[in-house]
């Protein structure tokens, strides 16, 4: 579904990713972990086309992005970024904003219709925020305001669901509904989610893979069991990492 | 009243007023909604400067007026990412060039500066039919544009590299936007002058602000705003004999604070 050969992404005095080569199969449910600034926001943005790739190769579906189907490519793929300015008084309604997830899809010139309309409000239902659909937007809890986004990526019916630490500044709570909401959404639908986390045990259930990277290469790509190792964990993160009772993570 | 009316240059003003009004009315609430206010005397003074450079070499003020707002509508967005400043900045590094311009030109003419003058407080009794009809067109190409492209223009000026993250083509969107309102500062600029038309951008979507949470509504009660400040300040200029431009200013800030203090959003839940 995705792949990433020798991708490096830079911003303007800085290379965050080096040369990266990845491959995310068709539903698979990937975990990409590592601290800080080690480049787990440049690997989504080279996926959906937002990051400046300087060298190497993206492919989704087996096309190369460039710059004639990067729109085509994004459509089918919801991001949920991890800062998100967006200006807290917004005259913008939480439905507005799930609606413009399908803009991209619904394409110039045409109004939303009905079916549009539907798919919003299923998308707010996945999400469990039907209630909200009439608040301003910039007038939410930090988890609310993160589940209207959730739901606005899924309002694109995208193949592929690209979530930035969606748990980050949640409290334990809200962490745990966006966890159980990433595994009931990827258990109900069979899309490609990369799930960008760097707290452990916010991985979702249903994450299969696991990606770990520091500063700008990948360290380690497999399965969920072997990745969520002490030993190697403890060299990721370059502190003592103790899981604690060990299986709840794996 | 109605002895106004049998004036052509009363009948030209109030058309001014209509369709000047409803395009600072639009761009203003994109202006608002964007956070770059200053985008608005950035660019009348780019208009300013481009008229003066054409009164000076003789060429046709209007459309060096133009090219000089599109020039920095087009240069905001480039500047602003190549030196990593807000873009807040960018505009005021080309506030500050374009002004430097307009002012050495201002210099360099000789005689009279009458015709340069009065590009900055403009005078809206003074219009002539193609001024209008050029207000009447690029309110026209402002209103189509916000109708056919309603939706997308939310998405960008709600946030732009969400919009840009959905396959929305958000940099056309968001380019189209700053020239639209490089257009409609420009053919004002005989109306309210450059200093003030800033105040025709930010007054009335600031007002629409404070009574609703509806971008759509937002819209209209905007443009709605504008152009009663327009009118009050021709009828009220025209019975009082005060300048025009400064009558508009303050009309417009006075429906705004008449919002602020009437808004329902400050009301407090019991
Ligand atoms: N806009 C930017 N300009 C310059 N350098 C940047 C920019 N954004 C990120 N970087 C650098 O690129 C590297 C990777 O950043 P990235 O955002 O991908 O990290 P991350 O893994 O997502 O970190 P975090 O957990 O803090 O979100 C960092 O070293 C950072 O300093
Ligand atoms: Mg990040």
């Amino acid at each position: 579904m995705i792949r990433l050969k020798d991708v490096t992404v830079s911003y303007v005095d800085h290379i965050a990713l080096k040369s990266v080569s990845l491959h995310i199969k068709k539903g698979d449910h990937l975990a990409v972990i590592g601290p800080n600034g080690a480049g787990k926001t440049s690997l989504l943005t080279a996926i959906n086309g937002l990051g400046d790739v300087r060298q190497g190769r993206v492919m989704v579906k087996g096309e190369v992005i460039n710059k004639r189907n990067i729109r085509k490519i994004q459509r089918i793929s919801g991001y949920v970024p991890q800062n998100m300015n967006i200006d807290p008084r917004a005259p913008v309604s939480v439905f507005d904003v799930v609606m413009m997830g399908r803009i991209g899809k619904i394409g110039l010139f045409r109004s939303p219709g009905k079916k549009d309309a539907d798919i919003v409000k299923s998308a707010l239902e996945l999400c469990g925020i039907e209630e909200l659909a009439l608040r301003p937007v910039g007038r939410l809890s930090g988890g609310e305001r993160q589940k209207v986004f959730i739901a606005r990526a899924m309002a694109q019916e995208p193949e592929i669901l690209l979530l930035d630490e969606p748990t980050t500044s949640l409290d334990l709570r809200a962490q745990k509904e966006i966890v159980s909401l990433i595994d009931s959404i990827y258990a109900r639908q069979k899309l490609t989610v990369v799930f960008v986390t760097h707290i452990l045990k916010n991985i979702p259930l249903t994450c299969n893979t696991c990606c770990l990277i520091k500063d700008g290469h990948i360290v380690f790509f497999g399965n969920r069991k072997d990745a969520l190792k002490t030993e190697r964990l403890t060299e990721l993160y370059g502190c003592e990492i103790a899981l604690a009772s060990g299986l709840s993570y794996v | 009243m109605f002895d106004m009316l049998q004036y052509k240059f009363i009948q030209h003003a109030l058309l001014a007023s209509l369709f000047g009004g409803i395009s600072c009315g639009i761009v203003g609430v994109w202006v608002v909604m964007m956070r770059i206010p200053f985008v608005g005397v950035a660019m009348s003074h780019s208009a300013f400067a481009g008229a003066v450079f054409g009164i000076l070499t003789g060429t046709n003020p209007l459309f060096m007026a133009l090219l000089f707002c599109l020039a920095s509508s087009v240069l905001i967005g480039p500047v602003a990412k190549r030196s990593q400043l807000d873009p807040n900045i960018s505009i005021g590094i080309i506030f500050s060039l374009v002004l430097g311009i307009a002012f050495l030109c201002l210099g360099l003419i000789k005689g009279p500066r009458t015709e340069a003058l009065q590009l900055i407080w403009g005078n809206i009794l003074l219009l002539d039919r193609t001024d209008i009809l050029f207000l009447i067109g690029s309110c026209g190409l402002v209103i189509l544009f916000l109708i056919l492209f309603f939706k997308e223009i939310r998405a960008v000026l709600f946030q732009r590299e969400l919009a840009r993250a959905s396959g929305i083509p958000e940099k056309a969107f968001f380019y189209s936007l700053l020239i639209l309102t490089g257009l409609s500062v420009t053919f004002n600029l005989n109306t309210v002058g450059g200093l003030l038309i800033f105040s025709l951008i930010i007054n009335p979507p600031s007002a629409a602000y404070q009574l609703t949470y509806s971008l759509k509504k937002m819209f209209i009660l905007s443009s709605f705003f504008s152009v009663t400040s327009c009118l009050a300040g021709l009828v009220i200029s025209y019975y009082l004999n005060v300048p025009t431009g400064a009558v508009i200013i303050i009309t417009s800030s006075l429906i705004f604070l008449l919002c602020l203090i009437f808004s329902p959003k400050r009301k407090k839940v019991t």
